[in-house]
């Protein structure tokens, strides 16, 4: 006979396992973010006392990198035209998974004040996938250390998976960065 | 045998989390000395967990092996390193030579790897890591030279002993050499006016310019131990070595901190700058003040 002392050790099922491994790192990952800053709009100007004492985005674990392969984050502050979109669009394949993009500022949501201009993008979301995004022209500090305290609990979630979209939808997004840039004209290492 | 590579890898593991404490605790007082609040103390921790959970691009396999190379020759080096008079792996190899030699393994194997990125950027890095390397390394050598000759043995415990046994600290007998060492560890330690081969800004962080994910927390790994061996290096020639682990401790976190403080207050040199600034001044007072203790060793025993 059977005891019923003891209740049987459940074996969890390999999905199981996986899914509590990825929380226990998304709790490293949301509590150590590493900012790649793409600054050629004008919502970069709130960086600077984001990080320093005023706001100190140290105490989340947030901190700046040098290059896309070390960061998680890319922000995008501000508009982009088709020059610079393109190479918006490398740096974001160069980084590692799991990768976030935040936006900043109207520009990235509708265009902002540049919405009819011929050069510059008005959804940034056509061509990338963005995570979160920080409302405003510009937004005020305030407003985007609450923007990635959003990105933080978006990641607990699990809702901040921008980087699955766009490996799903790679087509989609491959059309839409086409029709924007159209083809490659000069054929060398800068443009490809 | 057996005993003492498990109680090297023991000591292995110490460094490393003892050092990566102290660093979150560093980053700490950072902030506090620029008005910041500061990450938690166990950030660092933090970070390297995430680069290990994330997913890695591989630029090849001399890439991958050469991280492996780096911190299994570190590992290796650290397991050499005595703790205390009484806490180390093995007793008749702490010779000073050994972490010379083998800390080469380590520094060469993220040469290779770096270099096997392809990276101009990192290319330019290792170049400058190796120059400042040749600038520090003279003046370093001749004080311990002279440490050795006084002290009449190279084992680092023999000098460690030798110093409790005079009551005497290198670091006061010898305090122009001390200053010379302490410049040259702010060398070793990549701290801030010897920071050229990182140098963020202008090199993208140079050496690991194209790491991400899993390499990037290997060598941030190897990055912590090897500073627990510059910094341990330093607590036994200078210092007295330590007869308990709390002493070890104190005397570890006395020194790391007062090089993080000097660093946060300087800017950063170029690099002919750093060369010819040992060059020009640390070596001089290094010879000055071999003159002065090989020749006129009167005047302290």
């Amino acid at each position: 006979m059977e005891s019923t002392k003891f209740s049987p050790i459940t074996k969890l099922s390999k999905e199981e396992v996986d899914r509590k491994w990825w929380e226990i790192g998304d709790f490293f990952r949301r509590n150590s973010l590493w900012m790649l800053m793409y600054c050629t709009g004008c919502c970069a100007i709130e960086l600077p006392p984001a990080m320093t004492s005023a706001y100190d985005m140290e105490r989340l674990g947030m901190g700046p990198m040098a290059t896309p392969r070390q960061a998680d984050v890319l922000l995008v502050t501000g508009y982009l035209s088709l020059k610079t979109l393109r190479r918006v669009i490398y740096t974001y394949e160069q980084m590692s998974e799991p990768k976030y993009i935040v936006g900043f500022g109207s520009c990235t949501i509708n265009g902002g004040i540049y919405h009819d201009s011929h050069v510059v993008i008005n959804q940034l979301d056509q061509y990338i996938p963005v995570d979160t995004y920080v409302a405003g022209c510009m937004p005020n500090t305030e407003a985007v250390m609450n923007g990635f305290i959003d990105l933080m609990s978006l990641i607990k979630n699990k809702k901040a998976d921008g980087w699955k979209r766009y490996k799903k939808n790679y087509e989609w997004y491959k059309k839409n960065q086409i029709d924007s840039l159209g083809e490659v004209q000069v054929h060398d290492e800068y443009h490809q | 045998m057996m005993v003492g590579i498990l109680t090297g890898f023991g000591v292995a593991l110490f460094g490393f989390v003892w050092q990566t404490s102290l660093g979150g605790i560093s980053r700490k007082v950072v902030a506090r000395l620029q008005k910041r609040y500061g990450p938690k103390w166990y950030q660092e921790f933090l970070d390297i967990f995430k680069l290990l959970s994330k997913r890695a691009t591989s630029h090849g396999w001399i890439f991958d092996l050469g991280v492996i190379m780096a911190l299994g020759g570190i590992i290796a080096t650290a397991a050499f390193m005595p703790v205390t008079n009484d806490i180390f792996a093995f007793a008749d190899f702490d010779n000073f030579f050994i972490y010379v030699y083998l800390i080469a393994v380590g520094m060469l194997g993220m040469a290779m790897s770096a270099s096997g990125s392809g990276n101009p950027l990192a290319s330019i890095g290792v170049m400058r890591a190796l120059t400042t390397m040749l600038a520090y390394e003279v003046p370093f050598m001749v004080i311990v030279m002279v440490i050795i000759k006084h002290a009449g043995t190279s084992s680092l415990r023999g000098i460690a002993m030798a110093q409790q046994d005079a009551g005497m600290w290198y670091m006061v007998a010898l305090p122009l050499g001390f200053i010379v060492a302490f410049i040259c560890l702010l060398g070793m330690l990549g701290k801030k006016p010897f920071e050229t081969y990182i140098a963020p800004a202008e090199l993208a962080s140079g050496p690991m310019v194209e790491y991400g994910g899993k390499q990037l927390g290997m060598l941030f790994i190897m990055h912590e131990i090897t500073v627990f061996i510059e910094v341990s290096l330093f607590v036994h020639l200078f210092l007295g070595g330590a007869e308990n682990i709390f002493v070890f401790l104190l005397k570890y976190f006395v020194v790391y901190s007062v090089a993080n403080l000097v660093s946060n207050v300087n800017g950063r040199f170029k690099i002919d700058q750093v060369v010819v600034f040992f060059y020009k001044w640390i070596l001089p007072l290094a010879m000055i003040q071999a003159f002065v203790a090989l020749y006129m060793n009167g005047w302290w025993n």
